[in-house]
């Protein structure tokens, strides 16, 4: 516990800290998203009904507006849909299904960007080009295209029955395959540099092992841009789980992402039921600016010349 | 200059067989075409006489080969879902998709480059601050979200817009235009914009910077001195040493406005390639999909090719740096 909280006060401490204290928007952003991930990942203990289990749906509540419209009612904040689906409830388990695929997405294409970066900038030669053309080839194609086509494409070779269980995977995948890019051309030249450098020489030269001396020496020194293009990115992962969803290529209607819960609200646009479309929409918003505003500040406060 | 066309026409080639590689392994692995074709009482006999038809008994470097040689031809094969030839079906409908991308494109510069010169001028005041506020919260809102919002907004609540189709289009030759009608004008004003709102936030940054930038240099400080007014200054100076940037990066947006049109025209049911390729996705119609996969990786490769030769042509430091390094200008 000391350990960690002189950890934390160091962090306050540092630069970074710094700047992070004195920027209201830095601020803002960070405890917004906090809010948000807290009430997603505790949604089973905090939301008023779990919109996937049919048994606690309220039939005789159907189509509730929010509360503050006529007709509404406790503890329906935002209404509910056609089968008594509480909507806050549903935007509270659907945005951590948007998360959990969007921070996945995130993990996959940096491990795996960083990895190919730092593989092709430390050996050069064939392995960098064959490597940064695969990237170049990903990159050529519209990255929606990619996205969508290698949905379609799993969802095609798995069995309907399959489809469904492993739609978080396919998503996770398809928007991994296009964001791993960016890292590892950040990574590659970033450890173009470092490799010439005398430390890694005198690391050499004392005999650390080339997969010791990239892991423990070179990576660290690579990481601050992938570090903002991670935050940035995040952002853009869960849109992009959003536009698959809402395209019906995402994540099915039993287990509901905002991008879905989007879809189906959309079906109801003209009924005048537009609670059911307004507020995931917005609650989508609200996380990707949080993110994006997040980003920005890191990266503004991360770049030695604006400083 | 000829070495490096050459060498970026072949990177092209290259790019579009890898494409074209990609979308026969869709056409051919996902799912067999020829039970996706018949149905299920079709006797062994149609099914063979099917797959001799074809041509998917031959090896598969040969049904490749085929397959690129047709591709070239326009001939992307029958559409599984209503049996009509697949070219003739994105022919129809490419119309539609370049008509509201052209529409974003002059949006996104008449918007965004007024208001990127805007905040770049006067960066410490209120309006430009909120100017880069609401780019940022453009950014975050995804567009089909906004489309939807819209739709909500001016068509549902207020009932200005129309909220789906091109209204009534005009016929010119094999091209139909929905620029010449009242209601075809009406409806292309918000898929128009919900496309372009992105687009709009990428240009205004861009001029920003580059406003910026350029407002820092000897040649702005001289102008002034010679007591040049403002407006002058800001516009016929500034402004002129921004547009280079921008005009590339408004040809090379084309093509990813082009893939994001198919969401746009999934919300607005827009009768564009898009839906067509959406409801392709949907049906698993494995023709369509491989069809629309190469024409719109053609029209990027194309667009960033002819970009990357223009730069070359204007600045001839990246010629000697590609033929350095290779294509990278490492």
């Amino acid at each position: 516990m000391a350990a960690s909280a002189s950890a934390l006060k160091r962090l306050l401490g540092s630069d970074l800290g710094y700047s992070f204290r004195r920027s209201p928007v830095a601020m803002t952003s960070f405890f917004l998203l906090v809010l948000l991930m807290l009430s997603a990942f505790l949604a089973p203990w905090i939301s008023p009904q779990n919109p996937h289990d049919l048994k606690q749906l309220f039939i005789d509540k159907a189509e509730l507006p929010p509360i503050w419209v006529k007709d509404g009612e406790w503890p329906f904040l935002l209404g509910t849909d056609p089968q008594g689906r509480d909507v806050l409830s549903a935007i509270l388990y659907g945005t951590r299904i948007s998360l959990i695929i969007g921070l996945a997405a995130v993990a996959v294409s940096m491990t795996v960007g960083v990895t190919v970066g730092l593989l092709a900038g430390f050996f050069g030669g064939w392995i960098d080009n064959l490597l940064m053309r695969i990237g170049d080839t990903v990159l050529s194609i519209p990255t929606l295209l990619v996205a969508i086509l290698v949905s379609a494409i799993f969802r095609g070779l798995l069995p309907p029955a399959m489809r469904d269980p492993f739609a978080a995977f396919i998503l996770v995948l398809a928007i991994a395959l296009t964001g791993w890019v960016q890292y590892a051309r950040t990574v590659r030249a970033s450890t173009m540099v470092e490799r010439r450098k005398e430390y890694v020489l005198a690391a050499r030269i004392i005999g650390v092992p080339t997969g010791r001396l990239l892991r423990k020496h070179i990576l660290p020194n690579t990481l601050t841009p992938v570090m903002v293009a991670a935050t940035l990115n995040l952002g853009l992962a869960i849109l992009s789980e959003a536009t698959l969803s809402f395209l019906g290529v995402g994540m099915p209607i039993t287990q509901p992402s905002l991008g879905t819960l989007i879809r189906i609200g959309n079906q109801y646009l003209f009924s005048g039921s537009w609670w059911l479309v307004v507020f995931p929409a917005l609650h989508l918003g609200l996380i990707v600016l949080s993110v994006n505003l997040l980003g920005d500040w890191l990266r503004d406060a991360l770049n030695p010349k604006l400083r | 200059m000829l070495a490096f066309l050459v060498k970026r026409l072949l990177n092209a080639a290259g790019v579009m067989l890898a494409v074209a590689f990609l979308a026969f392994m869709i056409f051919r692995f996902v799912g067999d075409p020829v039970e996706l074709m018949l149905n299920e009482q079709a006797s062994q006999a149609q099914r063979d006489e099917l797959r001799v038809r074809l041509g998917l008994d031959r090896s598969v470097l040969v049904q490749f080969g085929t397959f690129v040689l047709n591709a070239i031809r326009g001939d992307f094969g029958i559409s599984y879902r209503n049996q009509q030839e697949v070219f003739t079906l994105i022919v129809e409908r490419f119309p539609a998709t370049f008509e509201l991308v052209l529409v974003a494109t002059f949006l996104s510069l008449a918007i965004g480059i007024p208001l990127g010169v805007y905040s770049a001028i006067r960066r410490r005041s209120f309006a430009a601050q909120a100017i880069q506020f609401v780019s940022v919260l453009g950014v975050s809102l995804p567009s089909f979200a906004l489309g939807i919002l819209f739709i909500l907004l001016f068509s549902v609540t207020l009932q200005w817009l129309p909220a789906f189709g091109r209204g009534e289009t005009v016929a010119l030759g094999w091209w139909t235009t929905g620029l010449l009608t009242p209601s075809g004008r009406l409806a292309l004003i918000l898929p128009g914009i919900t496309l372009s709102l992105f687009q709009i936030t990428l240009v205004m940054r861009l001029v920003r910077a580059e406003m910026l930038e350029t407002m820092r240099t000897e040649f702005i400080r001289f102008a002034r001195a010679r007591g040049l007014p403002d407006h002058a200054i800001h516009f016929r100076h500034a402004l002129r040493n921004c547009l280079m940037p921008v005009i590339t990066v408004t040809g090379l947006q084309i093509g990813n406005l082009i893939a994001f049109a198919l969401v746009t025209e999934t919300v607005f049911q827009w009768p564009g390639m898009g839906l067509l390729f959406v409801q392709a996705v949907t049906f698993v119609d494995i023709p369509v999909m491989a069809a629309y996969l190469i024409i719109v990786s053609f029209i990027f490769v194309t667009l960033n090719t002819l970009v990357d030769l223009t730069y070359a042509l204007v600045d001839p430091r990246l010629r000697q740096d590609a033929m350095a390094g290779g294509a990278h200008g490492r």
